[in-house]
């Protein structure tokens, strides 16, 4: 009985490791394979728009709604202390640190992260994958490199288009709406926010992530089991995967850049 | 006789054999495929490989192909031991070979015009208006030129089926892998399919291997036939030795008899005890 449950999880354990590996050699030949210029800029400007420019909608209008909530949430607590003014400074590093670029991670995993897996999943199960392979077209630097450059070029331009229509939305409630003087909602914003501090380590942050979710996603995609049942489940685990991998990391990201550690 | 070739490898002239499988034994999980299997696919011929429904015809061309590997044996492709191949060299061995998939395999986001340009584009460098009488004249070969700007959904399967005949010998390969060509064809695209693997093959000079079900079509174009059949070969030889071998395996196989010794079921237990075992 020991035995047994010894050997189930020493067999986990070698599947986990063996699937760790797999992934870390994909992403190896995906990324550092020799890029050919004339071939794949096409397909990364492609993918480009597929991640990035698709994704557009669904950034702009989630960031301009937890802009306006954190305005209203923000100016509810500051009014008890008269500090109101204080809006601007509050809403943008709250945006620029924080929630500008996890959230924006968490909706681009949830939008471009599933397509991406399901899109991969769908070219293995109709052999398109192997078609490529069969003629002498490598798929990891076909397929698989424009996607993933796409993700990490895409997400950092998602996640300050999230803060900024953020801020801009928490100027129309905090200014237009509750009254706050607008001079001083910019004044303190623009004297609180450092560039090298906040609006630089918000772009690292986003970078790590994209570079976490799309590396996910394309990998459970070209791992993925080819049925439908076998796509399914790997969409869910790219959902799932990178939304931990998002807050987990970001909890370490926070903890090197602004925890003096 | 040996050579180099543009990747280094060293290529022999394998006594006329293109391709040379030895001992090759293949597991999928626990269940044989093949058991010290070994055969020989002569250059410049059409070779058909033939068996029941799950007897590893389509795994064999995948092995060859190098999407598979042997758990034990060897398989040459021009001299090359395809296993042993870097990831480099299988590219560049796999771009001198055209492999027709079962189920196509087209490129969803292309046309179908594309997608036999599609090898030319990455593979040569050659001007547009060349590419494009290339491409024309493929699909003309299998009937679909006026199909050239449909997209592989807008297809049937078997007009999808003849656009990836097209993309297979879009680039004249050395080695043309055709996995059951002549599925969901009708009467008259199947005749124009076997003349034209026949014509391609002697107009060429490339190897073919042809992997079907139907004896008929398939014995009409090919020099020599293998006949798979659990985990081994069951019989070879020109088509006319096979269609007449007494052999009880290949009679059963070749003239389509219900009753022999060539299983119609997978492997299971009694059907008595079976239904007899009830729910568990």
């Amino acid at each position: 009985m020991v035995i047994q449950a010894l050997r189930r999880v020493g067999s986990k354990g070698v599947s986990f490791l063996e699937s760790f590996g797999a992934s870390g050699m994909f992403l190896f030949h995906s990324l550092f394979a020799i890029p050919n210029i004339r071939n794949n800029f096409p397909l990364l400007v492609k993918q480009i728009y597929a991640v990035g420019v698709m994704s557009l909608v669904i950034i702009m209008v989630s960031g301009l709604f937890i802009g306006m909530v954190l305005a209203l949430q923000g100016y509810n607590i500051l009014t008890r202390y008269g500090s109101e003014q204080a809006l601007g400074q509050l809403v943008s590093l709250t945006l620029l640190r924080e929630l500008g670029p996890v959230v924006a991670a968490l909706l681009f995993a949830g939008r471009a992260g599933s397509a991406l897996t399901a899109e991969i999943g769908l070219m293995k199960s109709t052999e398109q994958i192997a078609g490529l392979e069969m003629i002498g077209v490598d798929p990891l630097r076909r397929v698989i490199a424009p996607r993933f450059w796409a993700g990490i070029i895409c997400m950092p331009v998602l996640a300050v288009i999230f803060s900024s229509v953020g801020i801009w939305g928490a100027s129309l409630v905090g200014v237009d709406w509750l009254g706050v003087y607008s001079g001083s909602f910019w004044a303190n914003m623009q004297d609180s926010v450092q560039f090298s501090d906040d609006v630089l380590n918000g772009v690292i942050k986003s970078i790590a992530f994209g570079f976490v979710i799309t590396w996910i996603a394309v990998f459970q995609g070209y791992d993925s089991v080819p049925t439908s049942e076998g796509i399914g489940q790997a969409t869910t685990r790219t959902v799932v995967y990178a939304s931990l991998a998002i807050l987990g990391l970001d909890f370490i990201l926070t903890a090197v850049m602004f925890g003096d550690l | 006789m040996s050579d180099r070739d543009s990747s280094g490898i060293e290529n022999s002239d394998n006594d006329g054999n293109f391709i040379e499988v030895r001992d090759l034994t293949f597991y999928r999980g626990d269940r044989v495929i093949y058991q010290n299997v070994s055969l020989d696919i002569p250059r410049g011929k059409i070779t058909a490989i033939m068996g029941p429904s799950g007897t590893g015809k389509t795994t064999l061309l995948r092995l060859i192909g190098g999407q598979l590997k042997p758990d034990s044996g060897t398989v040459k492709v021009d001299g090359k031991h395809i296993p042993n191949l870097t990831r480099k060299e299988l590219f560049a061995l796999r771009s001198r070979m055209g492999m027709l998939f079962q189920s196509g395999a087209l490129f969803t986001d292309i046309s179908v015009f594309e997608n036999v340009a599609f090898p030319l584009r990455v593979h040569t460098d050659l001007p547009e208006d060349m590419i494009r009488d290339v491409v024309l004249m493929k699909l003309h070969a299998v009937g679909l030129r006026g199909a050239r700007d449909l997209m592989p959904s807008e297809l049937s399967g078997g007009m999808a089926r003849r656009v990836a005949l097209a993309r297979a010998i879009a680039l004249d390969p050395d080695l043309v892998m055709y996995d059951e060509p002549f599925a969901g064809q009708d009467p008259v695209a199947m005749g124009v399919v076997v003349q034209l693997i026949r014509l391609l093959n002697d107009a060429l000079g490339h190897t073919s291997i042809i992997v079907s079900h139907d004896v008929a079509e398939a014995a009409s174009i090919a020099d020599y036939i293998y006949v798979l059949a659990d985990a081994e070969i069951i019989g070879q030889g020109t088509p006319d030795q096979v269609l007449h071998s007494d052999e009880s395996r290949l009679k059963q196989f070749m003239q389509g008899l219900p009753d022999g010794p060539v299983p119609f079921h997978f492997p299971a237990r009694d059907l008595c005890d079976d239904l007899l075992a009830g729910v568990k």
